[in-house]
């Protein structure tokens, strides 16, 4: 009985996706509400007690599911039934590569946090972004209507345009850490690094503050342009706003979930949460360091805490502060985007398509340029 | 009966079937794009199978995510999706083509049977075969006037695309 | 894993229906996409071919599999112009029905 995929897979199901992605949806109300200086929807109660409103996912949900399930009359009804399901498969099953803890030795058993630990992770990230294209460009074709059309063509172009740029800005993460399987991005990451080593390496300069003035090894401050472009380039493959034309409220009504009530136009509506997720939890883990605490690396954290209760218990801990590290840097980076969408206007069609091609391609190949070059200088 | 033997079994199974379904969807063509799609996601299911992890992943991400988008559009673009044709007048003619082929597939098939050479079960391959330090090492040192072709097609095929597509060269 | 032979059987069924594909019907973009079914089952072929016979004097290479990557690259490219050619087509004639394209004929 396969007892460690099946938990892996229990805990992504039940935990993130049932758990975690209501509450972004709660956190979206009370953030926007704080942003705009109002206080949000509060009102869903249970016998009488609201919680500020957390009850409200829960009450999203039970009005999805008992909504009437329309489908309009020209309409394509299996590719209509099936683009929700392709458009939230590939978000959820982006989860298996997220690392959400080290490697931890527990004896001779090795508890390894992910879902699947495989060599090419990030390549399997751009794939499966690839196929979540098609469910938006068939929700838009599928609904017989001119605006869900108009949206659908909107996302298929901005989508596999930015899905090039995204896989170009990540070059130079991929040059520095020299792996692409996202556990050991991480672990790459678990160090720091002097800010002035390279006044002691070519110049001679020694000091006791060339030595201690140090930044954790994150991919940030290795690729600080890589890291802006990555946010962008991913908050428009999933049709985030300020990049949300394929949704655009005020100008094609609802674009290509304009004709899906009920539990489909849920499924949509979750795909995006889940996006968000794991936007945050790609981000953080190639650029803030994943499970990583700064300045505190695995072995110390062991080292600190196993004079006092033993090895075994030591790593049980490490896994604990690994993991709530690995959260905090989650709802910080969601937390990031929730600011993004509330405070940018969103963005005109032809400026879309002019960032993707004129702007970040030129600047990603330029990153990938000046990367290489400082690599060959300081390896050799 | 590994598990992989079974994967491939089930994966080639819908490969063929998708394939087909591609190939006789008479009334609508976006439902002939997305069998296409199918067929394209179970190969690279089995290029996972036979170790080319790399060339897998560029199938999904190449194939199945810009190629077909492309087909995608072009149909939703011109409103091509239901066209249906009058029957032609060589419907005799078609049959028997795709009874030649049929026929000629079978006997490449009985022909593949009795080949020894080509019954052998693959050996064991030795650490990251197939992955995209390998193959990266290898296109960049051995095949790097490939790589430097291919980009000079590629250009080719961009300019002859968008000199195609306008209306009209001013 | 399957003995090779299973493998380029798949090739093969897959080869053929693209070629029906390509004989019978009539509409371009279903030509086109049976164009794309046979060049996927050439890859295959590389990629099992690949599989088995990797060893040349005991070092593995994956020249198949090099050959497949450019194989995508071709295929991608000629897509691309092939959509072109399909939209001038409709632009001139309003169709995509290949027996209309006829006026070269004698």
């Amino acid at each position: 009985m396969p007892i460690e995929p099946i938990a892996k897979i229990l805990f992504i199901v039940v935990v993130m996706v049932v758990g975690i992605a209501p509450l972004i949806t709660w956190i979206e109300r009370k953030q926007s509400a704080v942003m705009q200086d109002r206080i949000g929807a509060n009102r869903a109660d249970l016998a009488g007690i609201t919680i500020l409103g957390l009850l409200h996912p829960a009450a999203d949900v039970i009005k999805l599911m008992t909504k009437e399930d329309v489908v309009p009359d020209g309409a394509n009804r299996v590719l209509h039934l099936l683009s929700p399901l392709i458009a939230a498969v590939p978000a959820i099953i982006a989860f298996a590569i997220i690392p959400f803890g080290g490697v931890y030795q527990f004896g001779d058993t090795t508890l390894n946090l992910v879902g699947a630990d495989i060599d090419w992770g990030l390549l399997y990230i751009f794939a499966i972004g690839s196929i979540a294209a098609y469910g938006t460009i068939l929700a838009g074709w599928s609904s017989n209507n001119n605006w869900s059309m108009l949206g659908g063509l909107r996302a298929s172009a901005q989508m596999i345009s930015y899905e090039v740029v995204m896989g170009l800005t990540v070059v130079g993460v991929f040059m520095v850490f020299e792996t692409l399987r996202l556990t050991d991005m991480a672990i790459a990451q678990d160090t720091s690094f002097r800010i002035f080593g390279f006044l002691n390496l070519y110049f001679g300069v020694d000091g006791w503050w060339i030595e201690h003035i140090r930044l954790p090894a994150w991919g940030i401050f290795y690729q600080p342009l890589g890291f802006l472009m990555f946010l962008t380039a991913i908050m428009a493959e999933n049709k985030r706003p300020p990049f949300d034309i394929p949704e655009g409220e005020s100008e094609i009504i609802a674009g290509y979930h304009l004709e899906y009530s009920g539990m489909r136009f849920g499924l949509f509506f979750m795909s995006e949460f889940i996006g968000i997720i794991i936007i945050a939890a790609l981000t953080a883990t190639i650029f803030l360091g994943g499970w990583v605490v700064p300045y505190w690396s695995t072995a110390d954290i062991i080292d600190l805490i196993s004079p006092f209760m033993g090895v075994g218990f030591a790593t049980g801990f490490c896994i604990l502060i690994h993991f709530s590290t690995f959260l905090l840097k989650v709802f910080f980076m969601i937390w990031v985007q929730m600011l993004l969408r509330w405070s940018l206007p969103r963005f005109r069609y032809d400026q879309v398509m002019s960032l993707c091609w004129k702007i970040l391609l030129p600047l990603s190949i330029a990153n990938i340029f000046v990367t290489g070059f400082i690599l060959l200088l300081v390896k050799g | 009966m590994t598990v992989e033997t079974i994967l491939f079994y089930v994966f080639g199974t819908l490969a063929v079937v998708s394939a087909l379904g591609m190939v006789l969807n008479i009334r609508n063509t976006v439902a002939s794009a997305m069998n296409l799609v199918v067929t394209m996601v179970s190969l690279a299911a089995i290029y996972l199978l036979l170790e080319a992890y790399l060339v897998a992943v560029i199938q999904i991400m190449v194939y199945g995510g810009a190629i077909v988008v492309l087909f995608l559009f072009v149909v939703m673009l011109l409103n091509l999706s239901t066209d249906e044709f009058p029957p032609g007048k060589q419907r005799v003619v078609k049959l028997a083509v795709a009874i030649a082929c049929v026929a000629i597939l079978t006997q490449v098939v009985i022909a593949l049977d009795r080949d020894p050479l080509l019954a052998a079960q693959p050996g064991a391959v030795p650490e990251g075969f197939g992955g995209y330090r390998q193959v990266g090492l290898s296109l960049y040192t051995d095949y790097v006037l490939l790589v430097e072709m291919a980009s000079l097609l590629l250009l080719a095929a961009i300019v002859g695309a968008l000199i195609l597509a306008k209306r009209k060269i001013d | 894993m399957v003995p090779l032979n299973h493998v380029i059987a798949l090739s093969a069924i897959l080869f053929t229906i693209g070629v029906i594909g390509v004989a019978t019907r009539r509409n371009l973009i279903v030509m086109l996409m049976s164009i794309e079914l046979m060049l996927n089952a050439a890859n295959l072929a590389f990629v099992g071919f690949n599989r088995i016979w990797s060893q040349v004097e005991g070092t593995p290479t994956i020249d198949g599999q090099i050959f497949v990557l450019m194989v995508i690259t071709v295929a991608a490219a000629e897509v691309a112009v092939g959509l072109g050619i399909l939209l001038s087509m409709f632009r001139n004639r309003d169709s995509v029905n290949v027996e209309e394209v006829n006026l070269l004929k004698w």
